[in-house]
């Protein structure tokens, strides 16, 4: 594997192999030095140009934990600002000696169309409305060890919902969780949806209260307040009203269904239950999951082979 | 003089089709008939002798964005696709919205002279859609296509009184269909793709409603109007209705639009991105029955050259549009004749020649019948002849054509132009 631009791209072995992976990766943060060597020497360079605060910290932990350098390239203090283009911004750093990019980009595409300058791998970190690969990998890993699913999803039912159409974290979320073998609903009004769902393998529900008894996943999105300016929604509150997690909801989950959300939530719109009061909710967990997928990933893409579970350190 | 003949070639104009050799001499066709001599030959055998080729719709660039083509490279990428006429579209910078703007681009298009320049006219000034362009100076200055183009003209009380001021001028306007407030932010074809690229979609109904909107407007006010680029099964039915209900309505499809759909932007290539946007087989599918059976009039290239640097930004920063004049002869060969195809190769010079000439008031020029006494202005093609498209061997100052690669049928050979053979042997004389 060169790059991670997109969950389309991963077979369910793919996926299966980072997850254990990933689990090796979770004994080496346990450790009292959490760092190994194994990417010692290796350059990885972050290129945010779109805010993030949890993406861009957990991969900048993940490549240290794995000894890589690291270099974060603020956008908004760099000559993209100047007018330089993606390409010449990419080449120019390339020709410092990069081994990864992790990018995220407010353009759908933008990580792919890197890998035509760069020789570098790239890992896609989150690009407009696509994809966001590491996420869906996170989120799979989280549900696997809070369900203890370990080889796959079949049988699960999982809700996504809130603003599909926008949201590249349900579109990498879908074909992660489908070909783990979950079945997928998406919960949504009309507008938030897709204008074409040909091709994916989910079904789509206006009514989140008559799934509730049945899921054992319900994964929350962020909605956004500029939603209402596209007309697109008529109100929060109605949001709130029609698609929130409020206790009444909560309270009609199964015992053992998870409660997920990518962050950063909107407490009271798609979030009115306090989450520190929901037994289901693994949110944090998949923050801290966040951190070992993405060990997983950059050592698959830039990793020589050496071996992790000899408890090596630094 | 120095005569010019074309010998051994088949003839196609609005007559019909048979062989014959053309002598030309001072920029008129002086003899049709076999074994025709002359000082400068030539060759033709294996080739279809057609009047040249009108294109309604081309971004010539200057003023403006001289980086992206000039006028002189545009007219010289129009020679070798065959064009003797192009339309010069109005969104260059300044905008054709005065008489001295349309003067200087017929003027560098003279200077060229590669083919003629015909420069079209705003409807609005500015192209900003508020206050009408001066139709009758612009008229006078010998304009006779008006469009906002790359703009629709979204006010309909607006574009109701533009075609009610157009009557007595004997002018057309063309119009860019597109309402705006379906399409903000749009990428490409609102479809499956867009939905799985997470890319916002260019719903097909931002160009139908105006279509449907404007063929109302002219059963109104009973103005012809053109409609550019359609791109869509709905608006070919419109048109087609339009035609049947006998208003003087016409309309142009662009290569592209019946070659490539917008799988092609799985990529994220924005040499793919274009406006209208690349649409589905089923649109294909229906453009090419509307240009089989005459509801589409014309091919027009839309060729739209931008330089590499802004179409390599991501897909939703780079601008839309492809290069078209080179290729769109060989597009029309290669996708709407031969097997399983609806048209003739007849249909397909009707639609590059005479039709597109009548549209755009240039038919006393070009697309006229080959006899001894019309204007030279002829293309001369091979339409057998397989080429690929090497970007770097095109003559635009641009590189984005999305058929890199690309293996297509039908050849411009020679190209006459005002009786001067400006291309010989697929290579331009100036």
């Amino acid at each position: 594997m060169k790059h991670l631009l997109s969950v389309e791209d991963l077979s369910p072995a793919d996926i299966h192999s980072l997850l254990e992976l990933t689990d090796h990766m979770v004994e080496v943060s346990s450790r009292p030095i959490p760092k190994v060597p194994a990417l010692r020497g290796k350059n990885v360079v972050s290129l945010f140009f779109e805010d993030s605060t949890r993406t861009r910290t957990s991969f900048d932990t993940a490549a240290k934990r794995l000894s890589a350098d690291t270099m974060n390239f603020a956008v908004a203090s760099s000559s993209v600002n100047k007018g330089e283009s993606l390409r010449d911004t990419i080449e120019t750093i390339s020709a410092m000696g990069v081994d990864a990019f992790v990018i995220r980009h407010k353009s759908s595409g933008a990580p792919q169309m890197v890998t035509r300058w760069t020789n570098a791998s790239i890992i896609n970190a989150g690009d407009g409305w696509h994809q966001h690969p590491t996420q869906a990998l996170l989120d799979c890993y989280t549900i696997r060890a809070g369900l203890n699913r370990r080889d796959s999803f079949d049988g699960l039912r999982i809700a996504i919902v809130g603003d599909i159409k926008h949201s590249r974290v349900a579109r990498s979320d879908v074909q992660a969780f489908t070909k783990m073998g979950a079945h997928v609903t998406l919960v949504a009004p009309p507008t938030l949806l897709p204008p074409s769902l040909d091709g994916w393998p989910v079904e789509v529900s206006h009514d989140l209260d008559s799934l509730l008894p049945d899921l054992d996943v319900l994964y929350l999105l962020r909605v956004q307040r500029e939603r209402m300016d596209e007309a697109l929604l008529p109100s929060l509150h109605e949001y709130s009203a029609l698609y929130g997690l409020t206790a009444e909801r909560a309270a009609r989950l199964a015992p053992h269904a998870l409660v997920m959300h990518p962050g950063p939530m909107n407490r009271g719109v798609e979030m009115v239950v306090d989450p520190g009061e929901l037994p289901g909710s693994v949110i944090l967990h998949q923050v801290t999951n966040g951190v070992a997928v993405r060990m997983a990933v950059l050592f698959t893409l830039l990793g020589s082979g050496s071996d992790l579970r000899t408890g090596d350190t630094v | 003089m120095t005569r010019l003949v074309i010998t051994g070639g088949t003839l196609i104009d609005q007559t019909g089709t048979r062989a014959g050799d053309v002598a030309i001499d001072d920029g008129r066709i002086v003899e049709v008939g076999t074994a025709v001599t002359g000082d400068c030959v030539l060759d033709a055998s294996g080739c279809i002798v057609s009047p040249g080729f009108v294109d309604l719709h081309v971004h010539l660039r200057e003023p403006g964005k001289e980086e992206a083509e000039t006028i002189e490279t545009g007219s010289r990428a129009a020679a070798l696709g065959g064009f003797t006429a192009v339309v010069a579209m109005p969104n260059t910078d300044p905008a054709q919205d005065c008489v001295a703007v349309v003067d200087f681009v017929r003027e560098q298009g003279r200077k060229a002279g590669l083919c003629d320049v015909l420069p079209s006219g705003c409807i609005t000034i500015g192209r900003a859609g508020e206050l009408l362009a001066p139709f009758g100076e612009l008229a006078a200055a010998g304009v006779h296509l008006f469009t906002d183009d790359g703009n629709g003209v979204q006010d309909a009380q607006l574009m109701r009184r533009a075609l009610e001021y157009a009557r007595p001028l004997g002018i057309v306007l063309a119009q860019h269909c597109e309402v705006a407030s379906l399409t903000k932010g749009a990428v490409m074809h609102e479809g499956a793709c867009c939905s799985r690229l997470g890319l916002p979609g260019w719903p097909s109904i931002a160009e139908e409603l105006m279509v449907f909107r404007d063929i109302e407007l002219v059963r109104l006010t009973g103005v012809p109007m053109h409609f550019l680029h359609l791109s869509t099964e709905r608006s070919v039915q419109l048109v087609r209705q339009a035609k049947a209900d006998g208003l003087p309505v016409t309309a142009e499809a662009a290569p592209h639009h019946f070659t490539l759909t917008d799988e092609m932007l799985s990529g994220y290539d924005s040499v793919f991105k274009v406006t209208p946007p690349l649409r589905t087989a089923v649109d294909i599918a229906a453009l090419k029955v509307g240009l089989a059976d005459g509801t589409i009039d014309a091919i027009a290239t839309d060729h739209a050259p931008h330089a590499q640097h802004t179409k390599e930004a991501p897909l939703d920063q780079a601008p839309p549009g492809m290069l078209g004049l080179e290729t769109a002869l060989a597009l029309a060969i290669t996708e709407l004749s031969g097997s399983g195809a609806a048209m003739t190769l007849e249909q397909i010079v009707a639609a590059l020649s005479w039709k597109p000439a009548a549209i755009a008031g240039v038919a006393h020029r070009h697309g006229r019948p080959i006899a001894a006494g019309e204007p030279a202005n002829l293309t001369v093609f091979d339409p057998t002849r397989e080429w690929s498209v090497v970007p770097a061997h095109l003559a635009s100052k641009s590189r984005n054509t999305p058929y890199a690669g690309r293996t297509l049928r039908g050849k411009v050979r020679h190209t006459v132009f005002d009786g001067t053979a400006v291309v010989v042997d697929s290579a331009a004389t100036r």
